[in-house]
């Protein structure tokens, strides 16, 4: 660092501290990303108010966040989980994308059960399909020693294949198109009231709660916490580490299969290529801005959906590229990650010591 | 199978893999080094882009591909500011490339879909290229193909018989003994950055201006990846990353072949079998060899000092 200066450990880590680094962070990131945009030939003040009033500026458009928190919320709690023990878990949007293929084979094939029994066992199948999912890249890391990050990451792409396999092959609708046909009323979760907003909404807020009791009262939950500071010190005091992996492996991956269900029966009514929009890749981000802490994940979410909504507005009313949306996501996380070092360490000018 | 269908399978392997083979070596020049850079699809996609345009804009694609190893280079940059100058997550770090690069390639590149630049073409090797068999396998190539030939042999050499090669992998191993020894650590890791950066870029300029001369979004499609799985799988020895980068060529190549013929199994199925290679790749290398080679520091990060 600057000669300067001298960099000191903190004693302490406030949470104003953190909120202000990542506010900082995101700040930074949008004046980066305006500067792209006037690059592009696009105003940059007239984009931020495109991004921000197409994100937040209406009713319509705050449920459209909503609509778009959700999966992020589920993932990135499935993938804050693992980062909790430090595995690597980059495959959400593979465990996602098999999530909604096993919700849509409970759909497809038995169209004529009652929505009390086709619901549950629609979502059992999207958690079985998504955590099983996760427990490959775990198990074989834990016998084989295989990289998680790699093993998941090429998972995503034999999901996503796979998925495409169906819609394009056997369950490809009478019409052609690449996709299934609409789901029968009983697999469709529905809207809240008069709202846009399905109730995956609800499913999220009672997750949430059950990942936050886990991580609090839960042995499990304090045992993952533990491993994840020391897996040294954690094998040392007996706890199950590799045991761990696989269970934290097929919990992440249960997650990202339910919001994947929650994809194919709300806000699609089947299954299609177009199912995978990268919420997974975004929930990592997610994941890490929010420290890895159930609420934050959920603000987190938030903005980072209003971020999605925002460009496609960006889009449609500027031109400009749907590629902005991933590059503010790649700024973000890249300025939060430097910005972790004024969380751990402070400068103290030479002369004063 | 017949020679006729064998040896162009084969010298198809050979271009597939040339750019597979560009960005393991960056990648594992950065491992060797201490950091793990996890970002090399959106170097390799910024590499490509930037060739692109400068293959356009000049005419000349020998000062595109130079241009796009700088390219590599400087998005790698990032990278090693957020690692080695604010001590993040090097594998957070590596996604949020992946994410930042990608992006800036595909948001600068929409323009341009589809639009052709002048690049390279083959030069087949006088007398080399006469061979029957080794010929049109190796030497019918466009140079790109036979500098990546040479580099492998250097890198080797570079590792292990050079004072720099020795002083970067020392920084990788034991960054604290290195520095202990009057090595600058951060200095060496900054080198591994930047140099493998450069060849990550090389390796996206080769889809640009070798293999298709036109630009599409996401042109690297997942081979940044593959990438860094031939690291783990070559034991971090550029001979190896030669054998696994023209395996994984041939199953691109044989994919597009089948896909070509006709065949009754359906596309999405053939697209796969990189990536299932892939994982088969890294649970047979890891079967194989427990002390795999991997750098000991590798992605851990060098404490600041006061």
């Amino acid at each position: 660092m600057a000669a300067g200066f001298r960099i000191l450990p903190r004693q302490e880590q406030p949470a104003w501290r953190s909120c202000l680094i990542v506010l900082a962070a995101v700040g930074l990131s949008l004046l980066l990303g305006l500067l792209l945009l006037a690059i592009q030939g696009a105003p940059p003040l007239t984009g931020f108010k495109v991004l921000l009033q197409g994100a937040f500026g209406s009713r319509w458009a705050l449920e459209d966040c909503l609509i778009k928190a959700i999966p992020i919320f589920l993932c990135s709690l499935g993938v804050a989980i693992a980062f909790r023990l430090q595995i690597w878990n980059i495959g959400a949007e593979g465990q996602f994308a098999l999530g909604a293929v096993g919700a849509t084979w409970i759909a497809l094939s038995f169209p004529g059960l009652p929505k009390f029994l086709l619901i549950p066992l629609m979502v059992f199948m999207a958690c079985l399909a998504g955590g099983f999912w996760g427990m490959i890249p775990a198990l074989l890391r834990q016998r084989v020693g295989t990289n998680e990050i790699i093993v998941t990451l090429m998972m995503n792409y034999i999901a996503i294949l796979f998925l495409d396999f169906l819609v394009f092959g056997a369950w490809r609708d009478v019409s052609g198109f690449p996709m299934t046909a609409s789901f029968p009323p009983g697999a469709v979760i529905g809207t809240m009231g008069s709202s846009s907003v399905h109730w995956g909404l609800t499913h999220c807020l009672v997750l949430g709660l059950l990942v936050w009791i886990f991580f609090r009262y839960t042995r499990w939950g304090f045992e993952i916490k533990a491993s994840g500071d020391s897996v040294r010190a954690a094998r040392y005091a007996g706890i199950p580490y590799d045991r761990l992996v696989v269970l934290v492996m097929v919990l992440s991956g249960a997650l990202a299969g339910w919001s994947g269900f929650l994809e194919a029966s709300a806000s699609l009514n089947r299954l299609q290529p177009s199912s995978m929009a990268g919420y997974g890749f975004t929930a990592i981000v997610v994941a890490w801005l929010a420290r890895l802490n159930p609420l934050s994940i959920a603000i987190s979410s938030f903005l980072l959906a209003g971020l999605r909504v925002g460009v496609e507005h960006l889009q449609l009313d500027l031109r400009v590229p749907a590629a902005f949306g991933s590059i503010l996501e790649g700024l973000i996380l890249m300025t939060v990650l430097a910005g972790g070092f004024f969380m751990r360490y402070r400068l103290v000018p030479r002369s004063a010591s | 199978m017949t020679p006729e269908v064998l040896i162009p399978l084969l010298a198809a392997a050979v271009i597939s893999g040339t750019p597979i083979l560009y960005a393991t070596l960056g990648a594992m020049f950065s491992e060797k080094s201490g950091v793990l850079n996890l970002g090399v699809e959106g170097v390799m996609l910024t590499g490509c882009l930037t060739g692109f345009l400068v293959a356009k804009a000049s005419g000349n694609p020998i000062l595109a591909f130079g241009a796009a190893g700088l390219a590599g280079a400087l998005t790698a940059s990032l990278h090693g500011l957020v690692c080695l100058v604010f001590q993040g997550n090097q594998v957070v770090s590596g996604l949020a490339l992946t994410l930042l690069g990608t992006g800036v390639a595909n948001y600068f590149g929409t323009a341009f879909v589809g639009q052709a630049a002048p690049g390279f073409a083959p030069f087949p090797i006088p007398w080399l290229a006469d061979i029957p068999g080794i010929g049109p396998v190796l030497f019918n190539h466009d140079p790109l193909v036979y500098l990546s030939y040479v580099l492998p042999p250097l890198f080797w050499l570079f590792f292990s018989h050079t004072r720099f090669g020795l002083n970067l992998r020392a920084t990788g191993e034991f960054p604290g003994a290195a520095a202990a020894a009057g090595i600058n650590a951060i200095a060496y890791r900054w080198a591994g950055v930047l140099v493998g950066g450069f060849f990550m870029g090389l390796g996206g300029a080769y889809l640009s201006l070798a293999y298709t001369h036109l630009w599409t979004n996401n042109l690297t499609a997942g081979r940044g990846w593959i990438a860094v799985a031939l690291v783990i799988f070559s034991f971090w020895r550029p001979g190896r990353a030669v054998f696994g980068a023209y395996l994984f060529g041939g199953i691109m190549a044989l994919q597009l072949r089948l896909q070509a013929f006709g065949t009754t199994l359906p596309s999405s199925l053939l697209l796969m079998l990189p990536y299932v290679l892939t994982v088969a790749v890294l649970v047979f290398s890891s079967l194989h060899n427990k002390k795999t080679g991997a750098p000991a520091a590798l992605g851990v990060n060098i404490e600041p000092r006061d």
